[in-house]
């Protein structure tokens, strides 16, 4: 009997806490009217990946416990963003609850007013279980979920940090410490790179818009900010230049030939055929590099925290979020889903199927929860990444544009253009887009 | 019986005027076609030239701004470059099917051993999704791990880096575009091959002409209008070709093979200025339009030749 609880514990938590209390006899704070919408439909629209795939492989237990019928999609990510947008802009979007990218729409959705209010569904004890409270998420997790007034406008659903993968194989191959600053790594880098026998020290983003979200790293570690106090941008300062500069170093001295054309897919094909000693990218890549049947790399490779900088260590955090729309009709029903989501039940479910890293602290820091994870070195590179998270892009409207800017004048600096020059080029182009979007 | 009786008066109260004036008896069947022209074509022409003089954002109130939109677009680099990447694409993807597809068909009009099976084989290019091509070639291009450096290395060439240059991405993309439409051309000009009559080739035979000469004075004036058709058809498709751009580079490396189309795209849904992206749009249709006008001009000159050559 009491074996039969705890796994049902571990499995359902959070998803059923308030069912399960119940069930163990323990009297429960309050309850969650489960059933008070039943009958109701929802459309959800969610980006092709992990989370969607989390959400649509359980979602029966939702349906199950509230009678609440979900219709859900997933659709390529740029698709996605671009029909959420086209479908608020039009008044009557055809789905409830939107899956939506932090570190690109947040400004954009705030300033449209196309998310509905969660705060006092948050504080409604038959809406929100006890243990889902604010202070439970990541300060990122807060700082992307709520806007200027301290309204809470979405959940925050799965975070991106910025690690470093190594292949301990290479680098004990030529006694190579692992990294601690990007100074350190960039010279381990050259010695690891072989190219008569096609192997590099480093490999990453070089593609123009992509390459940013690495390129922050090396800038927040410079003491980068992104904005002055009256909003303008300063990524063209002196933090920039020397970021870039590294960048430039780390990409045409060690990187393998054709770099300024990858993405992370390239960059991970690179990786897991063995080629490529050491790789900065988003914390999701652990299940294909420990795939044997994607990978030669399996068991070789390491995680850890991006190096430190002369300025600091910080990792580039990115993340999505799940709310409700505006227009919606639905939104105590579609409230409901949206807490389900963020629920520990499914963010546990999500960490250990690699998928993704949930904003809540409970989640990530519970040890049964952790018991789970396949690659213990993995989770732990994402503990540590936590703590030291930083938001990777600057939360204004235009952030497509800046990317792709700012992007093009990184990629430009891999085929020997100056630094300094394609930065100061690319704000200057980059100046005038921001004034007339923020100015309104 | 009756049902007759009883209209016919009316019938020929009717029928007096319309010996003086008849109505136009094909207007209701214009309709249709009129309201669905005017619905798909004139309307969303109108409807893009009336955004492109707004300052129009997605999410924020819309301005009126006159013509500051097509004023923006003459100082912004990215467009101009977009433009030049445009012409060179679209040249270099009409000529070399062009001449590559002349050569296939003069090789398959030939009568050898299993022709129409390799005939065959040769169109099996055309019949794939853009985007799944995309992707196979991309990987193809892989610097490291791609199949084309293998191949080269086999032969003694250096590694290249293929799409992931600025310097080859446009040629590397017009290769894949080349490649998947070059049996096209083929099969318009072996059309116009079988309908050559054999009497030319008979008395140039006669007369000891050779190869070369038979098809420089033969066959190529008389497969003109069908390479003319063909490079109408390749021209059409490569000014507006997207999907393959798109899956193999995203206009990448940097913007190096981003043509008007591509950045088009991003401004309109990726940064959301819709009335930026209108005015951009209403370029490239000018742009469409010029080029189809050389097009036609070039066509009325050789209507005119082939009958001056004629007579």
């Amino acid at each position: 009997m009491v074996n039969h609880k705890i796994s049902r514990r571990t499995l359902l938590t959070g998803t059923a806490a308030a069912g399960a209390l119940s069930l163990t006899g323990l009297p429960a704070r309050a309850d969650i009217s489960w059933k008070k919408y039943s009958g109701t439909k929802l459309e959800v629209i969610l980006a092709k990946g992990p989370r969607g795939d989390n959400l649509q492989k359980y979602i029966k237990e939702f349906t199950d416990l509230s009678g609440i019928q979900v219709e859900s999609e997933q659709i390529p990510e740029q698709q996605q963003r671009q029909k959420v947008v086209i479908e608020l802009t039009s008044g009557r979007p055809s789905f409830d609850v939107i899956h939506l990218s932090y570190h690109v729409q947040k400004r954009q959705f705030e300033k449209a007013g196309w998310l509905a209010d969660m705060t006092p569904y948050l504080k409604d004890p038959t809406l929100t279980p006890p243990d889902l409270v604010e202070s439970d998420f990541s300060a990122a997790g807060l700082q992307y979920a709520k806007n200027d007034k301290g309204q809470m406008l979405s959940l925050p659903w799965s975070v991106d940090y910025f690690i470093l993968y190594y292949n301990k194989e290479l680098l004990q191959r030529k006694s190579i410490e692992v990294p601690k600053t990007l100074e350190e790594m960039a010279t381990a880098a050259e010695k690891l790179t072989d190219p008569k026998e096609g192997i590099y020290g480093f490999v990453g983003r070089g593609l123009r818009n992509a390459n940013m979200a690495m390129w922050t790293n090396f800038y927040l570690n410079y003491g980068g900010e992104f904005l002055d106090a009256k909003g303008n941008i300063l990524s063209d300062g002196p933090e920039a230049i020397e970021a870039t500069k590294l960048y430039q170093r780390l990409l045409t001295k060690s990187a393998p030939p054709g770099v300024a054309g990858f993405n992370w897919m390239e960059s991970m094909a690179s990786f897991t055929q063995g080629r490529a000693a050491m790789w900065i990218d988003a914390d999701g890549w652990a299940p294909p590099l420990e795939d044997p049947a994607a990978s030669r790399v399996v068991g070789k490779v390491g995680y850890t925290r991006v190096p430190a900088g002369p300025k600091g260590q910080f990792s580039s955090t990115y993340g999505d979020g799940i709310g409700i729309a505006a227009a919606s009709k639905n939104k105590e029903a579609a409230y409901l889903l949206c807490q389900w989501v963020a629920s520990k039940g499914q963010g546990a479910r999500l960490l250990q199927a690699g998928g993704g890293v949930p904003f809540r602290n409970s989640i990530v820091d519970d040890p049964e929860v952790a018991k789970g994870v396949k690659t213990k070195e993995w989770l732990q590179s994402v503990i540590d990444s936590a703590k030291i998270s930083k938001l990777g892009l600057p939360v204004i409207i235009p952030v497509a544009e800046y990317r792709d800017t700012v992007g093009a004048a990184l990629t430009a600096t891999l085929s020997g253009a100056d630094p300094a020059t394609e930065l100061k080029k690319a704000h200057e182009q980059f100046r005038p887009i921001l004034e007339r979007s923020e100015k309104t | 019986m009756s049902v007759i009786t009883q209209t016919s008066p009316a019938a020929a109260k009717e029928a007096a005027p319309e010996k003086q004036w008849r109505r136009p008896s094909y207007w209701p069947f214009v309709v249709p076609a009129l309201v669905v022209v005017l619905a798909i074509i004139i309307f969303p022409w109108l409807f893009t030239i009336w955004m492109s003089l707004h300052e129009w954002k997605v999410g924020v109130p819309t301005t009126f701004v006159g013509l500051s939109n097509y004023l923006r677009l003459t100082g912004d680099p990215r467009f101009i470059e977009a433009v030049g990447h445009t012409l060179v694409y679209t040249a270099l993807s009409v000529l070399l099917p062009l001449m590559l597809g002349t050569l296939a068909a003069v090789v398959f009009h030939q009568k050898f051993a299993g022709r129409g099976f390799l005939r065959g084989i040769f169109i099996m290019p055309m019949m794939a999704t853009p985007v799944a091509i995309g992707l196979v070639w991309t990987m193809m291009f892989h610097p490291q791990l791609g199949v084309l450096n293998y191949l080269l290395s086999l032969v003694g060439i250096p590694a290249q880096l293929w799409v992931f240059h600025p310097a080859t991405v446009i040629p590397s993309l017009v290769l894949v575009e080349t490649w998947q439409w070059t049996p096209l051309v083929m099969l318009i000009v072996l059309g116009g091959l079988a309908a050559i009559p054999t009497e030319p080739y008979e008395s140039a035979q006669i007369d000891g002409a050779s190869f070369w000469q038979v098809f420089r004075f033969i066959t190529l004036p008389l497969i003109m209008p069908f390479l003319f058709i063909a490079g109408m058809i390749r021209m059409i498709d490569a000014v507006k070709s997207f999907d393959i751009i798109f899956a193999i580079t995203q206009g990448g490396p940097g913007s190096a093979s981003e043509t008007i189309n591509l950045y088009l795209y991003s401004v309109a849904f990726a940064y959301y200025d819709i009335g930026y992206g209108s005015a951009i749009a209403v370029i490239f249709f000018l742009l469409i339009v010029a080029l189809a006008a050389v097009m036609l001009y070039v066509r009325q000159r050789m209507l005119w030749t082939e009958m001056g050559g004629g007579a």
